[in-house]
């Protein structure tokens, strides 16, 4: 490796992903598009953001498949972007934990070069032409879907995007979710939510959205109470990212099935 | 016909040498030192957006003397070799000692082949942890790399510098004494140097994976009473 200098009209600036173009590191959204198996891929699936008071909640279940296989059970797919900003990812793990890694990279690499930090829409933007150089691939079946969720430190809110495949954005003004158990997901939020929810409250519609979303979709992971592993749970706030801890995801669960218990509904 | 004059290559290379120097010595100094739980850089710089110090890597930082725009092209450089090598292998592979040596023969390579050589200093700080003591990676203008681990001075005139650090130095210094004990050392025996006037940053644990963090405003005051 030699120091990677250019002339000044070849500078790539602060962009990372055409650096690593000039530089020819190969990933898999640069380099060009190839039939991919019909199977023996793995599949992420469901994923949710919402609003509240102080910034935004994020989660993700854990479970990847491989066709009707499960092929994980501890994946993780909600993911600190920077300090002020998270994403998650639902589609074909291998490009999306990619792109997750590139995403990443890239910001850091703007904040390091520039000295500043970009602005949430400039980020979001940024992951939407990741989604988009994808397209190609996506056509072949394997999409991949984020969602980015941060705080805005300019207008000191919590904002959510919501992508397609061809790398098209747009704003979500109070929650949404995506993957194969998005629809259910999606539903247990709107059913909950109100403006200027408190963080408990969030968390816990949040954990109940995955809880119904992994009831009804087979490819969608639940609370798995015999090896301990629970869905991710992170908020973002004016402080930043902050992963909800593991145990206070496992309590929340373990009261969701108790009050449905008690109450005599189906767990 | 006219012959091309014949210039003996001593003469070349200390031509370029004291181009290089006195290009250097125009410009304020700037001090690095270890201390109990990091290294701190101090530069004597009153600009707020035209950086001296900056991060390269989680644990690595960089600073720079002499020309801004010469320097500020190394670092750049040094941010894209990092961030690259950390993409296309892990964040641990990357390390300053690498990175040091790549500036190094860059800057041999221009000082020998260039007409002009850089009228820069650069440094190469990085965290020590459980394995490595913390380095200071210290590259002067015609490729030369020293490696320090208490404190490393850069910039046209250092004498006065180097002797207040030799005398003071101390392995358990803490952030605030090293830090003033720097200050002063920059300042000099006829100056004095406040918070407005410097450009200060830590490599230290703490800030999470992202080591480097700059002390600013009241953070600063507080550290230099």
């Amino acid at each position: 490796m030699s120091l990677p200098l250019f002339t000044t009209t070849e500078d790539p600036g602060p962009d990372f992903a055409g650096l690593i173009r000039r530089l020819r590191v190969p990933t898999p959204l640069i380099s060009g598009a190839v039939a991919p198996p019909a199977e023996g891929f793995r599949h992420g699936t469901t994923v949710a953001a919402l609003r509240y008071a102080d910034g935004v909640v994020m989660a993700g279940d854990r479970r990847a498949t491989e066709g009707h296989a499960i092929a994980h059970r501890a994946m993780e797919k909600v993911f600190p972007a920077d300090h002020y900003s998270a994403v998650a990812i639902a589609g074909a793990a291998g490009p999306a934990i990619e792109m997750v890694r590139l995403f990443q990279t890239q910001l850091e690499h703007y904040e390091k070069v520039e000295g500043v930090v970009l602005s949430l829409e400039g980020k979001a933007n940024q992951l939407g032409q990741m989604v988009r150089e994808h397209l190609p691939m996506a056509m072949q079946g394997l999409a991949v879907v984020p969602l980015f969720a941060g705080f805005d430190l300019a207008r000191r809110t919590g904002r959510i995007f919501t992508y397609d495949v061809t790398g098209g954005h747009y704003e979500e003004t109070e929650y949404n979710a995506t993957g194969s158990g998005g629809r259910d997901a999606r539903t247990t939020i709107k059913l909950g939510f109100r403006d200027g929810l408190d963080r408990d409250t969030a968390v816990e519609l949040a954990i109940q959205s995955l809880y119904e979303a992994a009831d009804e979709d087979s490819a969608t992971g639940g609370p798995d109470l015999i090896r301990g592993i629970y869905p991710l749970v992170a908020t973002v706030t004016a402080e930043g990212f902050s992963a909800v801890p593991d145990d206070e995801v496992a309590e929340r669960f373990a009261s969701l099935i108790e009050r449905r218990r008690t109450e005599g509904r189906q767990p | 016909m006219t012959m091309p004059y014949y210039v003996a290559p001593e003469q070349v290379m200390k031509d370029r040498a004291e181009y290089a120097q006195k290009g250097i010595a125009r410009g304020r100094s700037l001090v690095a030192t270890t201390y109990a739980e990091g290294i701190v850089i101090v530069a004597d710089n009153p600009s707020r957006s035209l950086h001296k110090i900056s991060e390269i890597y989680d644990r690595i930082a960089f600073a720079g003397v002499g020309k801004y725009n010469e320097f500020d092209q190394l670092r750049v450089s040094g941010i894209r070799h990092a961030d690259t090598k950390g993409y296309a292998y892990s964040r641990e592979d990357v390390e300053a000692r690498s990175l040091a040596n790549l500036y190094a023969q860059y800057l041999g390579q221009v000082f020998t082949h260039e007409m002009k050589p850089l009228e820069v200093e650069i440094l190469v700080a990085e965290l020590g942890n459980g394995l490595r003591p913390p380095q200071l990676y210290h590259i002067a203008y015609e490729g030369t790399i020293t490696d320090e681990d208490r404190f490393a001075v850069l910039g046209g005139e250092t004498e006065g510098i180097v002797a207040k650090l030799e005398e003071e130095w101390s392995a358990t210094w803490t952030l605030s004494e090293a830090l003033r004990s720097a200050v002063d050392a920059l300042a000099g025996p006829d100056r004095t140097l406040a918070a407005a006037d410097l450009e200060v940053a830590v490599l230290a644990e703490g800030n999470g994976r992202r080591a480097f963090r700059r002390l600013v405003d009241d953070e600063l005051v507080a550290l230099l009473a």
